[in-house]
């Protein structure tokens, strides 16, 4: 057994990281056909792995333990179909179990079930829950409860896009050279929406939306670490989200408070993560395609490098903003680019700019947005008319409670 | 100090809320704080668990006949071998089993000594 003392740190998310890459393994190894089979070896196994460890601890290598059993387990099931159909099937590749327990297959076999999982024909909802089920090792209780939704819609997406696996035929395979990059696309796109569902939900247990984004973050990185993926936009994703996540401890407070980018302390900022976030973007920038990934990581790396709020450079926010509107043009785009021309030039600029935006009238972001420059630009009354506007429209108790703080400001002077 | 065997009946092999992973191992990481806790006071000998299956052989023929010996629910997972110095404290080592919650129990057994 190793060493007792760290065995917390040792076995981190073990169990789940190592489902997922059982599970990808063995549906290559067993066929995309028998997905469920897959999985329920791999369940299979990390039961008997907590029956036994618990009575004489940890193994030595828990992982080559766990990869031992997974293995005979799935040979075992070959043996049993085989004898069921009375002949011995001819293996379908000449690849055994075995050869593909080993790094850079298991590697290989994640990579080939993301593709499959985020295939194109497979609506994008169902694209998340599938990811999340075989390659996050989360259960379908745990996904349901991480997208505030119930445990019956979470299965009926996996099912729905398990079925059109079988009904499209979709292979577990990684695309070729010309399909890559629209592939790669959808899979980015899915850890993009992973990441913000963790990043950006309400939902009260940061546990929860931490481990989103620590999920997004491992399956941008395999992509990375894989030579037919480790693209630039890949590496822009991955920035943005090393940035992003480098605020994640100062966003709220004790009690699960917002506490706006003004008001955070920046000290609390993860430093290690912010210098990796401002690497990949470095990295990023070598090809000739500016994705949406490049501007909004370029974005995140100017809101984490000045030491005060006030020393923010809007100017260059407003541009940044301009050209994502251009790549991915939508009223949150044109809200963000409204607010950093506010104060890049003065606040009353930020209200033209933001009655300009028509789609977002109620929404409490916008009302929020542009009461504080009514405020900013000292017309208390208006601004009070609009946070309390905005309190109508939304119900999560940490965005009420930040209206309210901000209703307080208006009747300060 | 006298040896005494805990042996476990039951527990969360057979609890239905071991459904994802991340809640195995959390259940599991239980243990394996226990066993830290009780191999630091020097009290932790050893253990292993034991499958379901198994056989009795019994009378003058030798009979073998199949297990398993019990219902789910009682059936042994496995057993510890722990330092104590009375059956009093051996019992009291087991407060921090894991398995209370899942309807699991402990069976506690000294291992006979005849002082020569």
């Amino acid at each position: 057994m190793p060493d007792k003392a760290n065995i917390d740190t040792v076995i981190g998310h073990l169990f789940r990281h190592e489902a997922g890459k059982m599970a990808a393994v063995l549906t290559r190894f067993l066929g995309v056909d028998n997905l469920d089979t897959a999985e329920d070896l791999v369940q299979d196994t990390l039961l008997k792995a907590m029956e036994t460890w618990r009575f004489r601890g940890m193994p030595d290598n828990p992982t080559a333990w766990l990869y031992k059993v997974a293995r005979n387990k799935a040979i075992d099931w070959v043996r049993e179909q085989q004898r069921k159909t009375k002949h011995s099937k001819e293996a379908e590749s000449t690849t055994t179990v075995e050869e593909l327990f080993n790094e850079d297959e298991i590697q290989d076999s994640v990579l080939r079930m993301m593709f499959t999982c985020c295939h194109p024909s497979i609506q994008t909802e169902s694209q998340i829950a599938l990811t999340l089920k075989t390659l996050g090792g989360l259960s379908v209780a745990e996904i349901a409860n991480a997208f505030l939704t119930t445990e019956d819609t979470i299965a009926k997406r996996i099912y729905r896009a398990k079925e059109k696996i079988k009904e499209e035929k979709i292979k577990l395979e990684a695309p070729g050279v010309f399909e890559m990059p629209s592939r790669l696309d959808s899979v980015l796109h899915v850890l993009y929406l992973l990441y913000n569902e963790g990043y950006h939900s309400s939902h009260g247990d940061t546990v929860i939306r931490e481990d989103l984004c620590a999920e997004a973050m491992r399956l941008t990185y395999l992509l990375i670490q894989h030579k037919s993926t480790n693209l630039p936009k890949v590496k822009a994703l991955m920035a943005l989200m090393c940035l992003q996540t480098s605020r994640f401890a100062s966003r709220t407070g004790d009690l699960g408070q917002i506490i706006l980018l003004e008001d955070q302390d920046r000290s609390k900022w993860n430093q290690d993560l912010i210098t990796r976030g401002l690497n990949f973007l470095e990295q990023s920038s070598s090809g000739d395609l500016v994705s949406e990934y490049h501007v909004e990581a370029s974005i995140a790396s100017i809101h984490a490098l000045p030491k005060h709020f006030k020393d923010t450079r809007w100017d260059a926010l407003v541009k940044l903003y301009e050209i994502l509107n251009e790549l991915k043009p939508g009223p949150m785009t044109s809200l963000n680019h409204a607010i950093a021309t506010g104060y890049a030039i003065s606040p009353e600029q930020g209200i033209i700019e933001l009655e300009k935006i028509e789609s977002l009238k109620d929404h409490y972001l916008y009302l929020c947005a542009l009461g504080n420059f009514y405020l900013l630009s000292g017309k208390n009354s208006q601004a009070k008319e609009l946070f309390e506007k905005a309190l109508q429209k939304t119900t999560s108790l940490h965005e009420v409670e930040l209206i309210k703080r901000n209703l307080e400001k208006c009747s300060e002077f | 100090m006298e040896k005494f065997m805990l042996i476990f009946h039951g527990g969360s092999d057979i609890a239905p809320e071991m459904k994802s992973p991340e809640a195995m191992q959390k259940h599991m990481q239980k243990w394996f704080a226990w066993i830290e806790k009780l191999s630091k006071e020097g009290r932790y000998e050893g253990g292993e668990a034991l499958l379901p299956s198994g056989k009795f052989i019994s009378g003058k023929n030798k009979v073998v006949t199949d297990g398993p010996f019990a219902e789910s629910k009682e059936l042994v997972g496995g057993y510890f071998i722990v330092n104590a110095k009375d059956i009093d404290e051996a019992i009291s080592l087991c407060a921090d089993y894991p398995d209370f919650i899942y309807d699991g129990k402990v069976q506690v057994r000294p291992v006979q000594k005849i002082d020569m």
